[in-house]
């Protein structure tokens, strides 16, 4: 099995475990857009503490892990357009759609919740979509 | 106490993400590029992660979280515009640039400019979607 796989798995293992634990203490569901989202248009004002003090984890704990790994790499396009019309139709889409990769994803489907998979058929369709689009008919990304 | 657990959430999630390679926009770009050089890692992301989490829904029956009053009901289980709309909108986004909205957070330490402009239209994004759902209503767009 390559690596790449194991270390997904392994990975996959601990994001599971983050949303388990969640779950289980604090009653809640780990979607990361609603959880960003709910401090953005004030929906999470009553728990603001807790979103904030997870979205610091989210970003300090990788950012650490990268500097002692001696750097990681997201190959981010530098197309300016393109990043910035990703952002906000992420920003929209999740928001509107109630969820993303975590919430739909990961919880939604493990409870075999019928909205989580309709999502993530969405989303995985379009993703692909767009990407033999832009890829490989217009050759943008 | 609360506060703590959801600090500690988040770093084991950005620490999930970080190793499983799902930060790398090439990789998720790759599982998306059934045409390309399709990459299947993140299907095993994915397993890894719905494993614990079936656990966890089970452990739900019955019992009450640790530090809440109860589990969070499930909504409605009602397919309509905003769900299929919304998703395929994402889609595309995630399609074009690799990134999710965790990885987007999980990577802002690392991973230069193009994250932080990531991020900012994507908080712009989240700030107008309830403006935008309500024109969406008040136009009766269905799909």
């Amino acid at each position: 099995m390559p690596f790449d796989w194991i270390m997904g798995l392994a990975g996959g293992a601990l994001i599971g475990t983050a949303a388990a634990l969640y779950l289980l203490v604090n009653g809640r569901i780990m979607g990361a857009s609603g959880i960003i989202g709910g401090l953005v248009d004030g929906s999470g004002r009553h728990n603001w503490i807790e979103r904030a003090a997870l979205v610091a984890g989210l970003l300090i704990v990788p950012m650490i892990a990268a500097i002692a790994m001696g750097g990681a790499q997201t190959h981010l396009t530098g197309n300016w357009a393109v990043i910035i019309a990703a952002g906000l139709l992420v920003g929209v889409g999740t928001r509107l759609a109630n969820g993303c990769t975590s919430g739909h994803g990961v919880c939604g489907i493990s409870r075999l919740s019928l909205r989580g998979i309709v999502a993530t058929v969405f989303y995985i369709g379009a993703g692909g979509l767009t990407v033999v689009l832009f890829k490989h008919i217009l050759g943008v990304i | 106490m609360r506060i703590l657990v959801s600090f500690t959430v988040g770093s084991l999630f950005g620490l999930g993400l970080l190793i499983s390679g799902m930060t790398d926009t090439t990789k998720v770009q790759g599982w998306l590029d059934v045409f390309g050089n399709w990459d299947p890692t993140l299907a095993f992301v994915m397993g890894g992660a719905i494993v614990p989490m079936a656990v966890a829904w089970r452990l739900t029956v019955g019992r009450k979280p640790v530090l809440a009053a109860s589990f969070p009901t499930p909504p409605e289980p009602k397919l309509g515009r905003n769900l299929v709309l919304g998703s395929t909108f994402f889609g595309m986004g995630w399609g074009l640039s690799g990134l999710c909205p965790g990885p987007a957070i999980a990577s802002l330490g690392f991973g230069g400019a193009g994250g932080f402009v990531f991020v900012a239209a994507m908080l712009a994004g989240m700030a107008i979607t309830p403006f935008l759902r309500a024109r969406l209503d008040h136009r009766g767009v269905t799909v």
